[in-house]
């Protein structure tokens, strides 16, 4: 069986070759985080790392890739969703219906991995993810403020402290 | 969370026995169910360790409404907000229950506005009876005791405890009839700027959509239906793919579709690509964009039209005014393009069918599951799944339901996952309506606006969706944002001599309910038109409004709101040696008041960049301020695609546009910085989701103008070149 180095882990799969990763991942090893939008590379719901590039599966047949390239997908991105693209997302509330927000969540890891301090023209360059809930101002907020550090100041938003609920 | 409901959470843990076909799934903590604590009442349910459970019967598709919902029951029933998760009641429930939940349609902006007064006294009738029962444990009376964050006080005794101490207790208490609301200003988690209650889940890939969802034994189908409206499947050569790997069945779908049934659904979409499918296409085959356009036009001139609005003699001032202003405006089909596409999981017996699918309205997905099941609604059940967008698409018609229900009863016993190819979506939608619009201004001599006719033509979804209420010819609908008053959607100036009328013309293309309604083309038409009044008129284009607003000091002082934010009047500071133009626009819809000013330039060359945009809202009460500005920026996406770039155009009888190469939408990098100011006057409430989208275009389209000369009225953008002679 073809094997597949996925979030840390060799898996394997009996998908046709010609299938691409996303659905591979979605349906052959229950990865549903990474998301079909489009199927023609438009979009970027399905977008994923491999060897820490920013790649859009939903166009990339399984049988492309190498045996030793390393899959991330939003699943594996941390172990508990505290990576800091993922705590600035939460910080600012960023999602709305949230279906593009994995694959947005991962062009904007690898940029930050890429660029550490990216500029509105870099975030523009790499985030090419479609929104149609129009969540792309507090995407940028929130790239800038994991660049940074901190939380910007754009938004006022209360958290409350769920760890004990 | 939101949990999922009952029966698909026994499907979800039978399917966690079943092994790695879920991994991925997030499976609903046992605790969190409903049912391991008698609900206080059918709002509320209170665990034993204080964990408060907040019913919603509304959909969240992005819009923040199941957050905002809680907050109003978690209001009134005083309990400690780090411990509130929610869930859904499916329609079966609420049909067997006599309606408890009330309606579950989602949709006109209506989550919050058409349920707060019931959502709060279910909050306060749960609040009463949880202190009732620790006032009767104590024998004190209960107007004695006190509550905050869900600790229950006895100051005189010094006792205290919590609601999950007396909830099972609470739970036996009769429901109170007597309940008092707290007046807004009291108001501690209503009107704050709160952190979404589902945020986590979608920034780490556990957040389960309908397109996501795994039962065991599940089959996936890919479907196709006849390109052409209104054309009908003839035949299909199921033998020439049956060998393919995976492929369990082809079935006829209604008469207009067939579907493949496969393992997977990359194998199902393969398999349908190749089948060979003969189509009757039907009567519309010939029908190109130009009849469109012209059997639109020549509602222009129609002498039949249904009057929305009148007073005075319009046609009368027209003829004998001093000078006379007509323009025609032209909106186009558009296509929701929800990021998931349509699609629903489906179980069909002979005795019973359940379906899972992402809905804005569960009870109607009721209806149509029974109606395709063949089987009584009380036999049905309906697990509303998370959306990955709405915009309408997902409410008045169920098409998709119905077609996983017959692909399912093909498959007794088989549930079968039905999800559309994008492009399955983005040729079988229902569309915005398409409209044109002659507006005809007459002025008199000191250029003084005395008549105005807004004579629309065009498509009718009413006619399309819910063809029963349209009476006498009249969608009232149509007229949305253009009422004489009410608190709805009204006509937000005052002129002598006004006529609207809309001559119905219905293309065979369907037509939805899409994200802002008519409100969208109603307000473009409006707004961009008084725009060209002023300026062929030289009045400033806020003076010229104020002047036809003194019965409208809502709709003014959100206009006045940008206006003075912007420093209207005053030249915007140029950006990248580009000179910055502004544009207004206002209106009234979904019982809000927007407005919005746009900053726009236009270089040499005719590359447009929008770079702020000041909008205002009033909607009488603001539930959570930071989800308004996050639907009015969202708003302005939805909007502003629509106008550069929305368009589906009918070639053949079919829709031209498949995927987002030929449908493209605004992307991050033509996103203009937004200023949201919330201005909640109080008393109404008024919907957030959708009427800012229709001051979006109007707001550009009119400092495109300024910047250019050049005044777009037929939409999308990317029809036009802004480039200068």
């Amino acid at each position: 069986m073809p094997e597949l180095h996925v979030n840390g882990s060799v898996r394997q799969h009996d998908a046709e070759p010609d299938t691409p990763l996303l659905w591979v991942l979605r349906e052959q090893l229950g990865l549903t985080g990474t998301k079909y939008g489009c199927g023609i590379a438009q979009c970027g719901s399905c977008t994923v790392h491999i060897d820490g590039t920013a790649i859009r599966s939903c166009a990339l047949p399984v049988s492309a890739l190498q045996p030793g390239q390393k899959i991330v997908t939003i699943e594996g991105l941390s172990a508990t969703g505290d990576h800091p693209v993922q705590k600035a997302w939460v910080e600012h509330d960023v999602p709305q219906c949230g279906y593009c927000q994995s694959g947005m969540i991962m062009a904007a890891a690898a940029l930050l991995k890429d660029k550490p301090q990216p500029s509105d023209a870099d975030i523009n360059a790499a985030m090419t993810n479609i929104c149609r809930c129009g969540t792309y101002n507090r995407v940028r907020a929130a790239i800038k403020a994991a660049a940074g550090g901190k939380r910007s100041a754009e938004a006022i938003i209360i958290h409350a402290d769920r760890s004990a609920a | 969370m939101t949990t999922i409901g009952l029966v698909s959470r026994r499907e979800f843990i039978a399917s966690a026995a079943a092994g790695s076909l879920t991994v991925g799934f997030h499976i609903p903590a046992l605790a969190q169910q409903a049912g391991t604590t008698p609900e206080i009442n059918a709002w509320v349910v209170v665990q034993p360790d204080d964990r408060v459970i907040v019913r919603i019967a509304r959909s969240e598709m992005g819009q923040g409404t199941l957050t905002g919902l809680a907050q109003l029951v978690a209001e009134e029933l005083e309990c400690d907000w780090a411990k509130v998760s929610t869930e859904y009641p499916t329609p079966a429930q609420n049909l067997a229950r006599n309606r408890v939940w009330g309606n579950f349609s989602t949709g006109g902006s209506r989550g919050i506005r058409d349920s707060h007064d019931y959502v709060r006294k279910g909050g306060a009738a749960a609040r009463l009876m949880l202190v009732q029962a620790a006032a009767d444990e104590w024998k004190v009376p209960a107007a004695e005791c006190r509550v905050d964050k869900g600790v229950i006080t006895h100051a005189a005794s010094g006792r205290r405890t919590s609601y999950g101490k007396v909830a099972a207790a609470a739970a036996r208490i009769k429901p109170p009839t007597d309940i008092v609301l707290k007046d807004p200003k009291d108001w501690k988690l209503a009107g704050k700027p709160l952190a979404r209650l589902d945020t986590v889940d979608k920034t780490t890939g556990r957040q389960i959509y309908g397109a996501d969802l795994r039962l065991p034994g599940m089959l996936n189908a890919a479907i196709r239906a006849c390109p052409v409206f209104g054309g009908k499947l003839k035949s299909f050569d199921a033998a020439a793919i049956a060998a393919r790997r995976g492929v369990k069945k082809v079935v006829p779908v209604g008469d207009s579709a067939v579907a493949v049934v496969a393992e997977t659904w990359w194998q199902a979409k393969t398999a349908l690509d190749a089948l060979p499918i003969d189509w009757d296409f039907g009567p519309n085959l010939r029908v190109q964009d130009a009849d469109v356009t012209a059997m639109l036009k020549a509602g222009l001139d129609a002498e039949q039209a249904a009057v929305g609005n009148s007073n005075g003699d319009a046609r009368a001032a027209l003829a004998s005014a001093a000078r006379r202003i007509d323009a025609v405006y032209a909106y186009p089909h558009q296509n929701h393009a929800t990021m998931e596409p349509m699609n629903a999981t489906a179980k069909w017996t002979a005795e019973r069918c359940e379906v899972w699918t992402p809905t804005q309205n569960g009870e109607a997905a009721l209806a149509a599951t029974a109606e395709a099941a063949g089987l009584k609604p009380s036999q049905c059940e309906v697990y509303k799944i998370h959306l990955g967008g709405g915009f309408g698409r997902r409410g008045a018609v169920h098409d998709w339901v119905t077609q996983a229900v017959q692909i399912a009863r093909q498959l007794p016993g088989t549930p079968v996952k039905l999800l559309w190819s994008r492009e399955e979506d983005m040729t079988h939608g229902r569309y915005h309506p398409v409209m044109q619009c002659r507006l005809s201004a007459g002025l008199d001599a000191q250029n003084k606006l005395t008549a105005l006719h807004m004579r629309l033509s065009g498509q009718s979804i009413l006619a399309g969706v819910f063809p029963q209420n349209v009476r006498d010819g009249k969608d009232p609908v149509t007229f949305q944002g253009l009422n004489a008053g009410g608190a709805e959607a009204a006509f937000g100036y005052s002129v002598t001599n006004l006529l609207i009328d809309h001559a119905m013309r219905n293309p065979h293309v369907p037509p939805g309910f899409w994200r802002g309604v008519n409100l969208n083309q109603n307000t473009i038409f409006v707004e961009c038109f008084l725009d060209e009044v002023a300026h062929a008129t030289k009045q400033d284009p806020l003076e010229l409004r104020r002047s036809l607003m003194q019965g409208h000091p809502k709709n003014r002082a959100v206009l006045d709101a940008v206006a003075e934010r912007v420093g209207w009047g005053k030249p915007a500071p140029d950006v990248g040696g580009q000179k910055v133009y502004r544009g207004l626009a206002q209106t009234h819809g979904f019982g809000s008041y927007v407005a919005a000013c746009a900053e726009v330039s236009v270089d040499a060359a005719g590359d447009l960049r929008i770079h702020r945009i000041v909008a205002a809202t009033d909607c009488g009460h603001a539930v959570n301020p930071q989800q308004i500005a996050a639907q009015v920026e969202g708003s302005f996406v939805y909007g502003l695609s629509a106008m550069l770039y929305g368009a589906c155009t009918v070639k053949d009888g079919r829709i031209a546009q498949t995927n987002f190469d030929t449908y493209p939408v605004m992307r991050i990098n033509e996103m203009p910085k937004v200023e949201t100011i919330v201005i909640p006057s109080g008393g109404f409430w008024g919907g957030v989701g959708e009427p800012t989208i229709a001051v979006a275009a109007p707001a550009v389209l009119n400092a495109i103008f300024a910047a250019t000369g050049l005044r777009i009225r037929e939409l999308p953008l990317s029809r036009h070149s802004l480039k200068r002679a």
